[in-house]
């Protein structure tokens, strides 16, 4: 399956990264083949395997509704790039 | 051109279990900005999110109550997307493999039910709370990760009334179930809506628009009815729909586009890898169904059969589990002989005094027992009909009881016959030519002779007994 530089580009700014002329390039390359790799599966016959969605065999793990103790405000914002009072601050989002 | 309105509703809800859907944290709406988070909430690198079984218990009962099929497998996906109140960029969440499927409610117009089909039922987690100022946004994460339901509806609602009623018997249903606030004013039920018209007669649906932001039942009422305008007068004019999200400005009273830089929403679903699969076996699936409530259609049945209400009385009395509760209880334990009377005062006055105080009939101030002590007096013929109603009103006002209040505004209607016979007596003297008139057979002097008495004793006269007296004296003479 082949990949082209716009769908590079939608995926890139899909997950936010800026995608310099040569890091593109090189990209191109490093997708191209790796889609090469899923390409194979096709290939297989995989008619008696079941699609994963977990590696592990085990299923319905869940926990008690039991309350833990929750971070205090200041060690919850202890590393965030900025703060208001007990806010977390990002800039603005809306006009 | 005459079209024909197709809406489906997407209703989210917040399960009110103790904690968090994915770590212990508690859910507290009154507590300061984060406080009620921790390194799993707040998405840090390395931590492993467990789903909540009370969770899951609610979500399945809830899937129950809508007659859904629960899935033999289902498992969490992440759905991507960049905002600020998502701590992780992805929201936890199903895709393919929804805990439910194929469920359905009924909505009723005139005494008709309506079948509306539940496309599916699946479980996520809720973002947390921003707030904008200057120059700045400012994120509250203590509601991130509270385990919500998405409610999925089929297009089958064909009216912006059929939606109100859609929702109205959702949320009494889950008020039943006892999972959720459902209170659309402090968010524990959001409403999002899909909306096309087409031209009728034709089975193809036309382009739709996703509405947002309504914070109220009447809210998604009045959005839609607007949109129903605004798109068929686009149609008539032989514009072009286009598929957007539009939001509800109730001050105005419109909706308005909200302009997307994004394209077609790409959420990349795939299988969240840290959470594992769940097999929900038939047996889980029984033991959670022996738990279910009476709801609101079982009882409604059953009101009609067991106290002989009509379908209107005993909707009246269901449409809140709590009102429902109370109403009941005020049935059963009336010690008199017309259980009708006491039905009739809990959806008449009862209800009246509720409903000018915005409030429910079980919230009013005035217990089974001092209701019951009421109608007993007007049973007994002690208080006429419409005095019992002001005592009522200063019940509820004042707290005190029936008895105290009845004897205080001296109200007790006079049934003692030789204290009325006097006033008879002396009415009779005084309207000769009424007496005349009804021996000579114009019966509806009667009528104006009891008024007569009735005023003489200010009102305190039982009417029905006077009538008896005055008849008998005329007649006898
Ligand atoms: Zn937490």
């Amino acid at each position: 399956m082949a990949i082209d530089n716009e769908t590079i580009r939608h995926v890139a700014h899909l997950a936010r990264i800026d995608l310099q002329a040569k890091e593109l390039e090189r990209l191109h390359v490093q997708l191209h083949e790796i889609l090469g790799f899923i390409d194979k599966i096709s290939n297989l016959n995989i008619e008696d395997v079941l699609p994963a969605s977990h590696i592990l065999p085990i299923s319905n793990v869940l926990r008690e509704d039991i309350p833990h103790t929750s971070l205090t405000p200041e060690r919850a914002l202890e590393n965030a790039p900025s703060k208001k009072g007990n806010f977390f601050s990002v800039p603005k989002i809306i006009e | 051109m005459i079209y024909q309105t197709v809406i489906g509703l997407e209703v989210h809800l917040q399960l009110s279990t103790k904690t968090k859907a994915f770590c212990g944290c508690i859910i507290d709406f009154g507590r300061a900005p984060n406080t009620c988070v921790c390194p799993i909430c707040l998405g840090f690198p390395g931590t492993l999110p467990v789903y909540n079984k009370e969770a899951l218990n609610s979500a399945i009962k809830v899937a129950l109550a809508f007659n859904c099929q629960i899935q033999e497998h289902t498992k969490f996906d992440r759905k991507n997307y960049f905002y600020p109140d998502l701590p992780k960029n992805y929201q936890i969440s199903q895709y393919d493999l929804p805990l439910s499927r194929n469920g359905y409610l009924y909505i009723y117009r005139d005494n008709k039910p309506k079948r509306i089909g539940i496309t599916r039922i699946h479980l996520e987690e809720d973002a947390g709370k921003l707030i904008h100022e200057d120059g700045q946004s400012l994120v509250d994460f203590n509601r991130a990760g509270i385990p919500l339901i998405e409610i999925v509806s089929e297009p089958d609602l064909f009216s912006p009334q059929e939606a109100f009623d859609y929702l109205t018997n959702l949320k009494s249903i889950i008020e039943y179930l006892d999972v959720s606030d459902c209170d659309m004013e402090k968010g524990s039920l959001r409403c999002d809506a899909n909306i096309s018209l087409r031209k009728a007669g034709s089975l193809e649906l036309g382009v739709k628009t996703e509405l947002k932001n309504m914070n109220s039942f009447k809210g998604v009422k009045d959005a839609l009815s607007f949109e129903v305008g605004r798109q068929a007068e686009l149609l008539d004019r032989g514009g072009d729909m286009v598929q957007e999200t539009r939001l509800w400005d109730a001050e105005k009273g419109v909706t308005v586009s909200m302009r997307t830089k994004e394209g077609a929403k790409d959420y990349r679903y795939f299988p969240d890898p840290d959470l594992t699969r769940f097999h929900i076996n038939q047996d889980m699936i029984e033991r959670l169904r022996l738990k279910l409530p009476e709801l609101p259609q079982e009882k409604l049945q059953r009101f009609m059969k067991e106290y002989s209400l009509s379908e209107y009385d005993a909707k009246i009395l269901v449409s809140s589990k709590e009102d429902a509760r109370f109403s009941e209880e005020c049935i059963r334990i009336y010690p008199g002989k017309d259980k009708k009377l006491m039905v009739n005062w809990l959806i008449g006055p009862l209800l009246s005094e509720a409903n000018s105080r915005k409030v429910k009939i079980s919230e009013l101030n005035i217990t089974n027992d001092e209701l019951i002590s009421l109608i007993g007096f007007v049973e007994r013929g002690e208080i006429s009909g419409l005095s019992a109603k002001g005592v009522l009103s200063q019940m509820i006002d004042s707290g005190k009881s029936a008895r105290e209040l009845i004897i205080e505004s001296n109200l007790l209607q006079v049934s003692d016959t030789e204290e009325l016979s006097k006033i008879i007596e002396s009415v009779i003297l005084e309207n000769t030519k009424s007496v005349d008139d009804f021996r000579s057979g114009k019966t509806n002097a009667l009528m104006f002779l009891v008024g007569q008495v009735m005023k003489k004793s200010s009102g305190k006269a039982n009417p029905k007994i006077v009538g008896q007296l005055l008849s008998r004296r005329l007649t006898d003479a």
